[in-house]
């Protein structure tokens, strides 16, 4: 069996696959990291989402082989070591942007690289339309627009903390 | 102990408890549970909606690598049938047809998704190629994928014996006093419309794990189910027989439900008997079209209605006839969506004085169909909500004013309606007024003559709905053929520092209940939030429950919590007024604090928690040591939501795409103990209120294939097809749970679909447009506003 070795969440791993063997079944099955979900199997839903080499990546239709040398972060990699939230995470809960939690990992991933490939500011329909990979059924995705937008103004450095929902 | 702020009781938009798990990775869905020696299953299902199955090869399969056992229909005889929890009686008295649904085909397979043969190998993708060893040899019979194909005659019998494939022929009403009053009508609008099948299509796809200890005879089922003890008991007394006590039933976190986890599946009997069979963990894990082809779908009903009115645009009679598709089988709930929580809302908001209903129920050669999001009610509020603005179109009164002449007023409560529900509350009149304001009704025709201005086409629609929750007492469900209870359990555990562990027999699913149930032992035991915590989902931990759908968690789940919590406070204050050398009736409670009324002689919640633990200074004779109670409530009616969604769409002449300009729902779920829950409850509503008006639809071809049977091909709302909702509430009370609450888990659904498609006829009003079925897809728009005959010449 191949040998792929990949960088997840700063820890360097090298695992045996089958050659048919996704990106997510390596994260789940073989690096028990969860949080990464599948939600459909036509690159439709975006629940897989993880980073590698810093791009967003649907990880159901990349192959594990094809990550070689690859440096991946899921969402379980996010945080800071202390716990501290990345400034997405903070918003997404401030917000209330999330509900049965299932597509969040995904949709987290998806928007922090959105935010990130856009320094100057995206506008509501600009993060509607940046969010046209992932599904959401619960939240009619209203305030996941509201937490992207509260927090690309923390993480272009526009504002020092998160403005905070209204009541 | 901290005093508690205000601020986390009921009414606080507190933040969820829940959501660092789910932010983090750490949530704990059934597919990431790993057990020790697990072996994967996967389901080899019928590629045909009717075939006879002539003979099955296994040789093959069995010698593929890793494969550990396979079974199949053979296997499973003698193992009962998955049970239907509602019998309907047909008009004449006689019970429902109720053919069996066995766990895996027994001879036939009778729609596409049926399950065939599970085969169990050492990793997912062993048993996958393994069953496409299998070699199944099938006789294809004719299948019906529509009510109209199920009822014609000479239709091929889903099930034999079962004559025009009728399950049930049921009414409610009084006829003769129907016809009677049609007889003095000065109008009478005549209507048909369809309420197109959806898919739930919860992001999580169902899963299910199935453990067996042949060391003391324990089953444990890991399933995505929104109600672990109603599962349990389904499948422990009439699936698997095997006894409560040695089957375990564990629904972690979940990822969404939507109504399509509230049944017990094949998928939950097949690894847990198969699990005792080879005495290992059986994981198996949908793929999205293995969840499309075997989840219940939802809705697909065809509706014939007419409704009476006077020459002042009164309601006299309403007389509905409705064909209701089951699907191939009878899912667990299905019977009960298209009769109790249908018809029996089709008084709507109206004071219509007499309601009439058939409704028969039809199989086919689809998947089952069951209760999804609203489930009954949003066909009947589709269906009252088109015919008031068609007979408000045919009359030529303003469709508010049609509505308000017919609103029950707010003095009229409680109110008794023709078709058997009692309201208990509302007021709608207000609620009207306040989406008026909210919406600015008013200044809409200056918003559509400039939209005009700019080549699109606006219009507005309104729909008043109302709609039943919080199900239900269970002597009268029972009357009407449940086989069920419907209470709800909840535990208070008072440690002895006074923090609080509560077990509840509902179930959350994205709902929130960590939170908001939480905020319930705040308000009234003056415990900080973070002191107590919601578990649920397990019934080794949890005394029992009926779980969660109907929007009943709050109304019925909440309220056993207050039942219980009133157990503890009394018991506290006995404690308290021993302490305090008082009598027990001197002893006030607010908040975590015991005071002997009228002095300031008081003890703190912490101190009678730890001496409730250690009782040195005790009245051991009277009371028991200890802090924790258990509450059944049985709710004494359900609860009755209500409001008004207004929707504005702009339509693109060129294209025939409708865009949702602006939304608004004011909604009565009665009191909000979480203003940002309830109103992120109401944006998902809504949403998927959007969706089935203008996205989605499930579409068989005439074999009974699923054509929509991917995300490709089944369209779910994107951020991009969705406006901002503005979401308020206007509250009346619930007066008959101690919290006032009515739910406000499925309003969204409900009241959105007709709001969307009365703005879509609105806006293409000049274009002689009666209806409009949906989805209404740019195809069907464009088609009216250039003429069908041309894109069916070109």
């Amino acid at each position: 069996m191949p040998q792929v070795t990949l960088t997840v969440n700063g820890t360097s791993h090298t695992v045996e696959v089958e050659g048919r063997t996704l990106l997510v079944e390596l994260l789940r099955e073989k690096l028990r990291l969860t949080g990464t979900h599948v939600g459909c199997d036509t690159s439709q839903c975006g629940a897989c989402v993880v980073h590698v080499d810093g791009d967003s990546v649907k990880s159901c239709t990349m192959l594990a082989v094809q990550a070689d040398g690859a440096k991946i972060t899921t969402i379980e990699g996010l945080a800071k070591a202390d716990g501290t939230l990345h400034p997405m995470q903070e918003a997404f809960r401030e917000y209330h942007a999330l509900q049965c939690g299932f597509c969040t990992p995904g949709m987290v991933m998806s928007a922090i690289d959105l935010v990130q490939k856009h320094p100057d500011g995206l506008s509501e329909k600009e993060i509607r339309e940046g969010l046209e990979g992932n599904l959401c059924r619960c939240t009619g995705y209203h305030n996941i627009v509201k937490a992207i937008a509260a927090a690309q103004d923390v993480m272009h450095g526009r504002r020092a903390e998160l403005a905070p929902a209204a009541e | 102990m901290n005093v508690v702020t205000p601020f986390e009781g009921i009414g606080a938009s507190v933040k969820r408890k829940e959501d660092l798990r789910f932010l983090s990775g750490r949530g704990q869905y059934t597919d990431d549970i790993n057990r020790p020696g697990q072996t994967y299953a996967y389901i080899l299902r019928s590629p045909h909606a009717h075939a006879r199955i002539t003979g099955i090869d296994l040789a093959a399969a069995k010698a593929m690598p890793g494969v550990v056992a396979i079974f199949t229909g053979d296997d499973m005889q003698g193992i009962g049938g998955l049970p239907c929890g509602w019998q309907i009686h047909n008009k004449d008295g006689s019970p429902m047809a109720e053919p069996p649904h066995p766990v895996l085909a027994q001879g036939k397979v009778r729609f596409v998704g049926d399950a065939v043969a599970v085969v169990i190998a050492a990793t997912k993708a062993q048993a996958r190629d393994a069953a496409e060893a299998i070699e199944v040899a099938y006789e294809v019979l004719p299948a019906a994928a529509t009510v109209e194909a199920a009822i014609a005659p000479g239709a091929a019998p889903v099930h034999d014996g079962i004559a025009g494939n009728v399950c049930y022929d049921w009414h409610i009403g009084d006829p003769a006093v129907n016809a009677a009053a049609f007889k003095t009508a000065d109008k009478v609008v005549e209507f048909e419309l369809v309420n197109n099948r959806l898919v739930p299509n919860a992001m999580e796809p169902r899963a299910a794990i199935g453990d067996y200890d042949p060391t003391t005879g324990e089953y444990t089922l890991y399933t995505t189910s929104q109600n672990p003890h109603v599962i349990r008991l389904l499948m422990g007394a009439f699936v698997l027989q095997l006894p409560e006590h040695k089957l375990r039933v564990v629904a972690p976190d979940v990822g969404g439900g939507f109504g399509s986890k509230i049944f017990h599946y094949a998928e939950e009997a097949i690894v847990t008997w198969a699990a005792g069979k080879i005495a290992r963990p059986i994981k198996w894990t949908a793929d999205r079209t293995e969840s499309f082809i075997t989840d219940a779908h939802g809705r697909d009903h065809v509706t014939k209605a007419r409704l009476a009115l006077d020459k002042d645009g009164k309601f006299l009679a309403l007389h509905v006839q409705t064909l209701a598709n089951m699907g191939a089988y009878l899912s667990t709930f299905a019977t009960s969506v298209p009769t109790y929580l249908y018809a029996t809302l089709l008084a709507g908001v109206y004071t219509t004085p007499t309601v009439y209903a058939e409704v028969k129920a039809v199989f086919t050669n689809t998947v089952p169909v069951d209760a999804y999001r609203g489930a009954g009610r949003p066909e009947a509020t589709f269906l009252l909500e088109r015919l008031v603005d068609v007979a408000a179109m045919e009359t030529g009164i303003d469709k508010v004013e049609i509505r308000r002449r017919n609103f029950i007023p707010a003095d009229a409560f409680p109110y008794q309606t023709p078709v058997a529900l009692q309201y208990d509350s509302g007021d709608y009149q207000s609620t009207l007024d306040q989406a008026l304001e909210t919406s600015g009704w008013a200044g809409f025709e200056a918003r559509r003559a400039e939209a005009k201005g700019r080549g699109r086409l606006r219009g507005i629609g309104i729909s008043t709905y109302i709609e039943a929750c919080g199900i239900a007492p269970s002597a009268v469900v029972g009357a009407l053929g449940a086989r069920a209870g419907l209470y709800e359990v909840g535990t208070i555990r008072v440690h002895p520092t006074g923090s609080v562990t509560v077990l509840t027999g509902t179930h959350s699913h994205g709902q929130g209940h960590e939170t908001t149930l939480a905020q319930l032992v705040t308000d009234r035991l003056g415990v900080p939030l973070a002191q107590v915590d919601i578990v649920h989902g397990d019934t080794a931990k949890i005394p029992f429950g009926m779980g969660t759908y109907g929007s009943r968690s709050l109304a019925v789940g909440g309220s056993a919590m207050v039942k219980a919590m009133d157990k503890i406070v009394a018991k506290a204050r006995r404690i308290a007024a021993h302490l305090m050398e008082a009598s027990v009736e001197d002893v006030e409670f607010d908040r975590g604090t015991f005071r002997v009324a009228g002095t300031d002689k008081t003890k703190a919640w912490g101190e009678i928690c730890l001496t409730a633990y250690v009782p040195h200074n005790y009245p051991i004779e009277e009371i028991e040591p200890g802090l924790e109670e258990t509450a059944f409530y049985d709710p004494k009616n359900f609860t009755y939501p209500g409001g008004c969604h207004i929707c504005e769409v702009e339509i693109d002449p060129d294209t025939g795409k409708v865009e949702v300009v602006n939304f608004t729902a004011v909604d009565d779920v009665g009191r909000v103990i979480n203003p940002m829950i309830v109103e992120g409850q109401v944006q998902g509503g809504v949403a998927q209120g959007i969706g089935q008006a203008l996205l989605e639809t499930a579409v068989y071809d005439e074999n009974g294939q699923l054509l929509s049977a991917s995300f490709m091909d089944y369209q779910m709302p994107r951020a991009d097809d969705l406006p901002p909702v503005s979401v308020a509430t206007h509250t009346t009370l619930c007066t008959h749970n101690p919290l006032g609450v009515k739910g406000c888990g499925e309003v969204g659904a409900i009241g959105s679909p007709p709001a969307v498609i009365n703005a879509v006829v609105d806006a293409l009003k000049d274009y002689g447009v009666r209806h409009i079925e949906m989805p209404a897809t740019p195809a069907k728009i464009w088609n009216i506003i250039h003429g069908g005959h041309r894109m069916a010449a070109e």
